[in-house]
């Protein structure tokens, strides 16, 4: 009994020992290494992959979608709209989420309805136009791609709000689609933000 | 098209799996048996105190890793109520008392379950000195308790499986920190970021407001996956743009997922002396890995139910960037896996897709599970299935030399048990405890319905099981879902440990017995039938009449 005491006594010293080695090792050193390398060969990447306006003023980042909406919440005609989002009130950056929505609950349904009646009239084609990735949230609400589908459904809406021609609005829709990764990983994408700014700077 | 792409997908994990599993294999054989020890490791175990020539029994073996993971809790737990006070919060207060504790309980036994949302909840320095150094240990541990598994298998008469302290330092500082380094260096180079800014707060290009979050991601990203453990540093997990940036970085997190535990089987023939040995475990693996990925991307592209039908796809809760095809295949992966990461909300998915991952866990998680714990899950199923073999033919059974007696069957079968007993407790006790039953009712369940059950299900079983993902739907940050869930983690992964590591004392004590023309061969296709069959018809009796008041009431 008293041996045993003893050498349990010693295991959870050793196990001290062991944690708090691993803690300054795995925890502290390890994160600053690659923090450091980071930092130092791929800066752009391990900050953020953030976009500068022409001013070099941060606009956002490549990755991370946003809202473009105007001072009463509605969309802006002048910009490519992104999927819905369930990330705080929309695109908040601080509060990634998806909705969690399961496949028979109503809020779900009654939104995936309103939604495609609202996109059909703003954009100004037929219901059965609108793409799925139109109609429900992303896994993070911070999705920065729409498919190729989506886009080309608001270009008229687009190139009528910001005067340009429809084919102009398509051939940078057409610019800023990449395809899947190495050919066959995930889908053919637009960046909705890059194809925004590409749409300001043509304008300015 | 979309099969094609599905099939391509899948292709190119099975090519690389096929050309790493061997070396990295028989890297990992020799990392458990070489004699010399390091200089560096020399170090370590002055600085920590011990005797690396010292062999334990296997309850000094045990002592080691519950002292190690008890001082695991207690550390997390007190950065965590502490958190105001250490540098780099970002302002965030302390974590509630249930919640910091189904935290540090959650990381310590891999399970990685999040009953918080990161960026809300947590600042850098308890994500990367608590949380991330637990993504390394914790991993290391389901490690060392396999190959302390492997060896009872592998010894005779010694009576002592190993060291626990040189197992432990050896996977971190042979496997898991040198290839976390080189995993966060892809990730980086593909968009994962690695910082300190904390939040940046940007004009959009509309004029609104944009708080960017900063952190250091890729080093936790890296380890989080190579480890199975799956906690993430934001709320979206691997579905969040700076945790998994692209098609291909989402294709790297689920090789990340598998290389380990798909290369465990290779060390386990290896050492044991037998390579056929470790292919048969790999095979049984494999089947029920193909077809379990394969029943979800059904499912999903499918997009079965009222809102996929509606939407005209499958897409609520996923990426664009990953289609379905990549998010049935991490989403499978993390399942088939312990890890727990999500690249999409499994809670959006198809009744029966959403069905697949729970059933995955069911399984026990061994095709191929979690690093360590899924080949000693499959060693024990291969000790159910001969001993199943040896009643058909009446015969003594045997594996790999070692009698199958009525202590080993007593306690594969106990072992069996631990998790079903959790799940099922767990699930029935939330909504039959008066008091409780209405708190989960009103506070925790998000969808209406059969769904709802199937939340709470899915989040028992996550537990159980140390898998960690979620319907995270689910309110879990309530005093009984943060409670209760923290003891099926514990339970599930510490009382299966203990029946492993009393298992492996028990061989180790045993002399090995001659093959003869009555012992059932063990590296044939008949074996690996018989163990698949031996998981599914457990997984299958146990659990279909809950499954059918979740998923499968609305699913079908």
């Amino acid at each position: 009994m008293n041996t045993s005491t003893r050498s349990t006594g010693r295991t959870v010293w050793v196990a001290v020992r062991a944690m708090i080695l691993s803690t300054l090792v795995l925890g502290v050193a390890y994160t600053l290494l690659i923090t450091g390398v980071g930092q130092l060969l791929l800066p752009a990447q391990a900050n953020g992959s953030l976009v500068r306006d022409a001013d070099g003023r941060v606009v956002g980042s490549s990755l991370i979608g946003q809202s473009y909406l105007d001072a009463e919440g509605d969309p802006l005609a002048g910009y490519f709209q992104p999927r819905p989002s369930a990330a705080g009130d929309g695109y908040d950056a601080g509060a990634s989420s998806g909705s969690n929505r399961g496949p028979e609950n109503p809020e779900l349904i009654a939104a995936i309805e309103e939604r495609r009646a609202q996109l059909a009239e703003f954009n100004g084609v037929p219901e059965d136009e609108v793409p799925a990735d139109a109609l429900t949230a992303s896994g993070s609400g911070l999705d920065p791609h729409i498919s190729p589908d989506y886009a080309a459904i608001q270009v008229t809406r687009v190139a009528r709000a910001r005067g340009m021609s429809a084919e102009e609005v398509a051939r940078l829709v057409a610019e800023h689609t990449t395809g899947r990764d190495l050919g066959y990983l995930g889908e053919p994408v637009v960046n909705v933000l890059q194809l925004n700014q590409a749409l300001d700077e043509r304008k300015g | 098209m979309d099969w094609l792409l599905a099939g391509a997908a899948l292709a190119t994990v099975a090519l690389v799996l096929a050309v790493l599993h061997r070396p990295l294999g028989d890297y990992l054989a020799w990392v458990f048996t070489s004699p010399g020890h390091g200089r560096a490791e020399r170090g370590v175990y002055r600085v920590i105190g011990v005797d690396p020539r010292t062999e334990q029994t296997w309850q000094a073996y045990l002592r080691g890793v519950l002292a190690f993971s008890l001082v695991g809790v207690l550390l997390l737990y007190l950065l965590q109520r502490g958190q105001q006070w250490l540098p780099y919060s970002l302002g965030l207060p302390a974590p509630s008392e249930p919640l910091s504790f189904n935290t540090a309980v959650s990381f310590v036994t891999n399970t990685n379950w999040q009953s918080y949302s990161p960026e809300l909840t947590l600042g850098y320095t308890v994500q990367l000195a608590g949380l991330a150094v637990q993504n390394f240990v914790s991993a290391a541990v389901g490690i060392a308790v396999a190959v302390a598994l492997v060896r009872g298998f592998a010894t005779r008469r010694t009576g002592t499986i190993g060291n626990f302290w040189v197992d432990l330092v050896r996977v971190l500082g042979r496997v898991l920190l040198p290839f976390s380094v080189a995993a966060a260096l892809v990730l980086l180079a593909g968009g994962v970021i690695q910082n300190f800014a904390g939040f940046q707060d940007v004009t959009t290009l509309a004029g609104g407001a944009q708080s960017l979050p900063g952190g250091p991601v890729a080093s936790q990203e890296a380890v989080k996956l190579l480890g199975t453990n799956g906690g993430g540093f934001f709320n979206a997990n691997s579905a969040h743009p700076f945790e998994n940036p692209s098609g291909w970085t989402s294709l790297f997190e689920v090789l990340l997922m598998l290389v380990i535990p798909f290369s465990l089987p290779r060390a386990f023939g290896r050492i044991v002396g037998d390579a056929r040995q470790g292919y048969a475990i790999l095979a049984a693996m494999g089947v029920l890995f193909l077809a379990s990925t394969a029943a979800l991307t059904a499912f999903e592209l499918a997009g079965a139910g009222t809102a996929p039908q509606l939407a005209g796809g499958a897409l609520e809760g996923k990426e664009t960037r990953f289609g379905i095809a990549g998010t049935t295949l991490f989403g499978s992966v993390s399942t088939l896996t312990s890890t727990g990461a999500v690249n999409a909300m499994h809670d959006s998915f198809t009744a029966l897709g959403g069905m697949m991952p729970m059933l995955n866990m069911m399984l026990g998680e061994l095709a191929p599970g979690g690093v360590g714990s899924g080949l000693y899950g499959m060693l024990v199923i291969a000790v159910i299935a001969v001993f199943i073999a040896g009643l058909l033919v009446g015969r003594t059974p045997e594996y790999l030399g070692k009698k199958i007696g009525p202590r080993e069957i007593k306690l594969a079968s106990l072992y069996i048990l631990v998790t079903p007993f959790l799940v099922l407790a767990g699930t029935a006790l939330s909504f039959a405890l008066p008091g409780v039953r209405e708190d989960v009712a009103s506070t925790s369940v998000w969808n209406p319905g059969a769904h709802g059950m199937s939340e709470v299900l899915y989040a028992f079983t996550s537990a159980a099981n140390n898998n960690g993902s979620a319907f995270a739907g689910l309110t879990a940050n309530t005093p009984w879902l943060n409670t209760a869930l923290g003891v099926a983690m514990l339970l599930g992964r510490f009382v299966p440990i203990v029946f492993v590591l009393a298992l492996a004392g028990s061989l180790a004590a045993q002399d090995t017995v001659p093959a003869t023309s009555g012992t059932l061969p063990t590296h044939r296709p008949l074996f690996v039938g018989l163990l698949v069959g031996v998981v599914v018809i457990v997984t299958a009796l146990t659990y279909f009449p809950v499954l059918a008041l979740g998923p499968l009431a609305e699913g079908l």
